[in-house]
Order: structure tokens, then sequence, then C-alpha cells
């Protein structure tokens, strides 16, 4: 868990230095190695590592723009991940989707840039798990904003009718682009909302890794053992904008420096060497591989060739 | 006689100060969508609304698309006159239902006994590595429906003339606006996203295309981005010897057919460009119109370029390849007109 976090973070730490190469003097979105919006979730990684420890390969995985941290967590191949980012053949999806849409069948990862579109998708990875008898679970993690959507109202549903082993994870990051969650939802929680369902929810606070991890075992176990779908709800901090290059104007720039000072990597760092009695040098070990890991993953990325213009025709249909 | 100093407004704050206008107007009109309020508008539409006339009449919705545009739907009814935002064009596909079963088809189906004066205003256009959920155009998709006008203006003063002329028009209007014409600070700066724009409330008809450049060789009909690049191909193709008449369409549905027979008539030779998919889209439609109405008059068979029916790719090369561009509109143009 605690190294899905640092190399998240990590991961994100160097994207931001990436993807202001080339947009300068005059901010312009389109220029430099990696084009188009970028969203980060630095701050955020409780959420994705926390339930994702409890995952196998043959769990399902969707998130939606913000998916950095749920693809490393879940295990998508990282150099083909970046690659993709950086739009070049050797991605995950040939250059074709880019950040908000990266298809990892192998890690069974998908996500997508229309907000709430994954929760289907992951009920009906449920439904697939139900009807073929197997203990699989699908988990389709969201914002708070996003339940506000048709999409989650509709798939939790139906997730309850059906009994599907399908966990909802919202992250709570207090704002949906600039929108506050007061402004956007009539509940102060979405586990509330899992009484509209009839289904289990939990609550998690403080960003807390530990409290995540508690809660998704036991969403997890009850899914896996056909007990039905639960919703939880991670209270959590985007220390970024909503986007690179989000003039921020909604919130109080003094809001950041005070939630780094709660950062949830540096309490589970000191959690395992106070209370689980981890060394230093196994923790920096860990910090080693993970930094080693991302840094290859961007020279990849930046070796690879871009695809030829041509093949922008091609995977249309697939053969 | 112009004066001296004109003001230089970029096409988001001609489309703000349009609603500007309005609201100061009539009572009835508001806005509503997401990140309209504080944020201004993702694409800065709204820019300083919420400042102006509060949070009563500038709302800022959840995610919730299906409820707020349908609320829109249900505010019009009412007398109201909403304008609603939809942030992309492309997230249509989550409230397509309250947009074409409802807003399209209410007055018709009411023997034209229910008004819905409302405006969606959404953001259309690629060219910046947004990808396939973010970068379409649709025109098409939405001139297909009868019972909306479909308007898609080009530069800063038709943004605000032509948002004026949807507020005030009783019927529903789908306003859309180019994310790269809007003149924002975030994305490349296009000359052709600011220019001069009168403060006084004036409007543009919706159902007019514009002659943008006058010539005799051949027509030019585009929209949006793909008139600007028509007149930068148009400029180069000027300096060979061939003078090409440039119609921006500016209104999808309904679209301005007299425009564009009269300018077919004149050059006899059909071009026409756009940044949507080719396949049963407005290069198809313009091209009929053409066919079915000045065939004889043409002398040499009608070509198109458009998005060759892919999806809008992520990486660079791959998006360069399928959205038409000026250096396309000239080789091919130029084709056109030597083989006929
Ligand atoms: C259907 C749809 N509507 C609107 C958007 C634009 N949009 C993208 S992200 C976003 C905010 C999402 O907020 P939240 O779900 O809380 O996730 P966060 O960005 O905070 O991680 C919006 C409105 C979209 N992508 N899809």
């Amino acid at each position: 868990m605690y190294e899905h976090m640092v190399k998240s973070r990590y991961y994100e730490d160097q994207m931001v230095e990436v993807y202001t190469e080339g947009k300068t003097p005059v901010f312009n979105i389109g220029a430099g190695p990696v084009p188009g919006e970028m969203h980060l979730s630095t701050g955020q990684e409780p959420a994705a590592a926390g339930i994702c420890v409890h995952l196998t390969k043959d769990d399902t995985v969707t998130a939606p723009h913000r998916p950095h941290h749920h693809a490393i967590a879940k295990g998508v191949d990282l150099k083909k991940m970046t690659a993709e980012i950086f739009g070049k053949e050797t991605g995950l999806g040939k250059g074709k989707g880019g950040h908000m849409h990266l298809f990892d069948p192998d890690a069974k990862f998908s996500c997508g840039g229309i907000v709430a579109a994954g929760i289907p998708h992951a009920a009906g990875a449920a439904l697939a798990s139900k009807m073929q008898g197997r203990d699989w679970v699908a988990v389709a993690f969201i914002g708070e904003g996003a339940a506000n959507a048709g999409a989650f109202h509709e798939s939790l549903n139906l997730a309850a009718l059906w009994n599907l082993p399908l966990i909802v994870v919202v992250e709570d990051n207090s704002y949906g682009i600039s929108v506050p969650k007061a402004s956007s939802t009539a509940v102060a929680s979405n586990d509330l909302r899992a009484a509209a369902y009839g289904i289990a929810g939990a609550y998690v606070k403080d960003n807390d890794p530990i409290a995540m991890y508690r809660a998704s075992e036991e969403a997890v176990a009850r899914a896996r053992s056909g007990q039905g779908p639960t919703i939880i709800e991670i209270e959590t901090h985007r220390y970024l904008g909503h986007f690179q290059g989000d003039p921020e104007l909604y919130r109080d720039k003094a809001e950041v420096p005070g939630l780094r000072q709660l950062d949830p990597i540096l309490k589970l760092r000191k959690m395992l060497v106070e209370a689980e009695g981890v060394t230093e040098k196994e923790i920096e070990k860990i910090e080693k591989q993970a930094k080693q890991e991302v840094d290859e993953a961007y020279q990849f990325a930046r070796d690879s060739s871009y695809p030829e213009p041509e093949s922008a025709l091609k995977d249309v249909f697939t053969s | 006689m112009e004066t001296a100093k004109k003001r230089i407004l970029t096409g988001n704050k001609a489309m703000a100060e349009a609603i500007a206008l309005e609201m100061e107007r009539d009572p009835n009109v508001f806005v509503l969508g997401e990140d309209i309020g504080n944020y201004g508008g993702i694409f800065g539409s709204t820019q300083g609304l919420i400042e102006k006339y509060g949070s009563q009449r500038v709302l800022d919705t959840p995610i919730s698309e299906t409820a707020f545009i349908g609320a829109a739907i249900g505010a019009a009814a009412e007398g109201m006159r909403p304008i609603a935002e939809l942030m992309f064009v492309d997230f249509f596909g989550v409230c397509m239902d309250q947009i074409y079963n409802h807003m399209a088809k209410i007055p018709y189906m009411s023997g034209g006994n229910v008004r819905l004066p409302m405006v969606l205003m959404t953001a259309v256009g690629g060219g910046y590595n947004d990808a396939a959920q973010h970068s379409q155009t649709l025109y098409a998709t939405f001139g297909h429906m009868p019972g909306m006008k479909v308007v898609a203006p080009s530069t800063p003063y038709d943004l605000k003339g032509m948002m004026i002329s949807a507020i005030r028009d009783d019927n529903p209007v789908l306003f859309m606006f180019h994310k790269s014409l809007q003149g924002l600070g975030w994305m490349e700066q296009l000359e052709a996203s600011a220019e001069h724009v009168p403060e006084e409330a004036y409007t543009v008809p919706l159902d007019k295309a514009k002659i943008v450049r006058e010539g005799t060789d051949v027509t030019i009909v585009g929209v949006q981005m793909m008139t600007h690049y028509a007149v930068e191909a148009a400029e180069r193709l000027a300096k060979e010897g061939i003078e090409a008449e440039v119609i921006d369409l500016r209104s999808i549905a309904p679209i301005d057919k007299d425009t564009i027979i009269q300018s077919v008539k004149k050059t006899h030779r059909l071009f026409v460009v756009d940044e949507d998919y080719k396949s049963y889209g407005m290069t198809a439609e313009v091209t009929a119109i053409v066919a079915e109405e000045v065939f004889y008059d043409l002398e040499a068979p009608p070509r198109r370029l458009a998005n060759p029916d892919v999806p809008v790719p992520y990486s660079r090369p791959l998006e360069d390849f399928v959205i038409p561009s000026a250096e396309k509109i000239y080789e091919q143009v130029k084709e056109l007109v030597n083989e006929g």
C-alpha cells in the first residue's frame, strides 16, 4: 500500500514537471510532450491504494478522468501507461486514448472522460462475474461531484437489485471543478445514500489510509461472498488544480499548504515505522524502487516513437 | 464614420457581454450549468455574470445534465428564458433525451402552443489533443434533428450578435462555440479569437451565412475554425491566381441555401470543409443542396474535406492527420480548380 502511494505521488510530481515542458511563455495546453488536459490526483492516493491491496488481478477497476493513482494501485503497466500519456505508439492505446482514456485489459482497468460513466461499466463487470460464477468484484472510483449524475443512481439501484459485487468508491475532494460539495450535493456524504438502495455504506474520514484499508477490506469481503454492493466515501484532498493550468480562483490558495501538512503518505510512513516496526532502510528501499520504476516509465515514454499519422485510420473496428 | 479607438474583445467576453446585456434587459433571462458561476464557465462564456447578477440568476449546477437541461425546458415553458451550458458538446450523450426528445420536440408536438425560448450553449472543437470524448464538433448530429435552431458563430462579433438573437428567439437554440475561438489564456492565441466588438446590444440573424471572402473561381463552405483555415488557404491561392470565395456557414440549421447557391452559380466549383465526421455530415448536406439545385452550374465534381470517420485521436500526429488544416484545404482546392 505504501509502495503504491509513493509511486503514485512520485509519478504525479514528475508529471507536473513534464506537463509544463514546452507550454510556456504563454501557457498553451496543446503544446509540449504531454498535450491535452491533465488531471492529477496528488493527495488522493489513499482512496486507491487502500482498496486496491484487497484486489486481485481478476477484479475489475473503472476510474474517471483523474485516473493515475487508481491505475498505479491496480497494477497497470506503467511504461505503456506513460507512453500513452505521451501519445506514443507503444502506449496502452497506441496513442489514441491519452491520459483520460487508459485501457489495460491485462490489469482489468479502464477509465474515461465522461463523468460517472465508469459506474455502469463496473456494474456490468460485476454482473459478468456473477453470471460466470466467479468471486471477482468490481470497483468504480468516482469523485463526489459524479455522485449527482444519473448513472450513479441508476447503477446502484441495479447493483442492489441484482445483488452485484460492486463497490463504488467516492473520492470527496470537496470540489467538482469549482463547485464545492455543499453546492452540489444535498446530503452531507454519499455513504448516506446507500440507504436509498438498501445497501451498505461506509465513510472514511481524514484521508486516512488505514481507515480506508479497513472499510475496503469489509466491502470487498462482502462483495466476494455474494452479499452485495457497498458505497465507500472517503474524505480526501486534491492539492493541485482541477486540471493543470486551472487558475483555482474558486478556492483559497492557503487551503493547500494546510492540507499538505496532513499528508497521508507521511502519516502512513510514520505509522509503519512507529507501530509496525518497519525499518527506515526498508522504507527507503520501497521508495527507491518506486522511483526507479517511475523514472524508467518516463524514459520509455520519451524514447518511444510517435505513431504513423495514417494509423489514425486503424482500430475503428477491431479485427 | 468609425471612431479611431476600437474596443477589442475575445470570443468569450463577447458572449458574456451578450448574456449580461440580455439579463439586464429581461429579468426572465437566467443562466445555469456546471462551473458557470465563480469559475465563469470553463470556456469563459459566463465570465463576470455572477458578480453582476448573483447566484439567484447565475446558477452553478451539480453534474446532473439531464436534470438541469430538463429544468431549463420546464422553466422555459413557464415563460423564463434560460441559458443552459453543456460544458463540452461531447457530453450530450448523458442528456440527449432532454435535448432532442423534449427541447426540440415539445413545441412541435404541442402544435406550436408551447414555446421554449431557451438557449443551450456548448463548446465544440479539437486541436489541442484532448482526445475522443472532448474534441468533437457534432454539427451534423444536432443539425439532423428538427425542432431546434443550431448555430456555430466564428468571430467575437458574431458570437455576441448571435447570442443576443438566440436569447430573444422564442425557439430553442443550440449555440455551439468553438473553444479555440474563445481567446482563452490557456490555448494557442489565434488572431481570429479577438476583434472589435461594439458595446451596444446588436443582433446577427440566426439563419444567414456570411461571405467572408469574395472570389470567382471556387466556393469554399466551412464553419468556425474551418472558415478561418479556408481564408488562410484562399490568401495563398490568390497569390497563384486562384480566387476562392469563402462562406462562413454560421448556421447549421436552418442552413442558408441561398447564399451557397448564389455563390456556386458565380464560381461554378464547390469545396466543403468540416471539422466534424465526414459521413452523413455537413459536407454531405451542402454538396447535396448544390447537386439538387445548381448541378448544371458545376464545372467540376464537388469536393469534401472532413474528419475521415474516426473518433478524434489523442496523439498529436494522429490528430493533425484527422482534422482538416489550412494546408490541406489549400492543396485540395488547388487540385479541384486545376481539374476542371
Ligand atoms: C457528463 C460529464 N459532465 C461534465 C463533465 C466535465 N467535468 C469533468 S470533471 C468534472 C468535475 C468532476 O468532479 P468530481 O466528480 O468531484 O471529481 P474530481 O474532479 O473532483 O476528481 C466535470 C464537471 C464531464 N467530463 N462529463
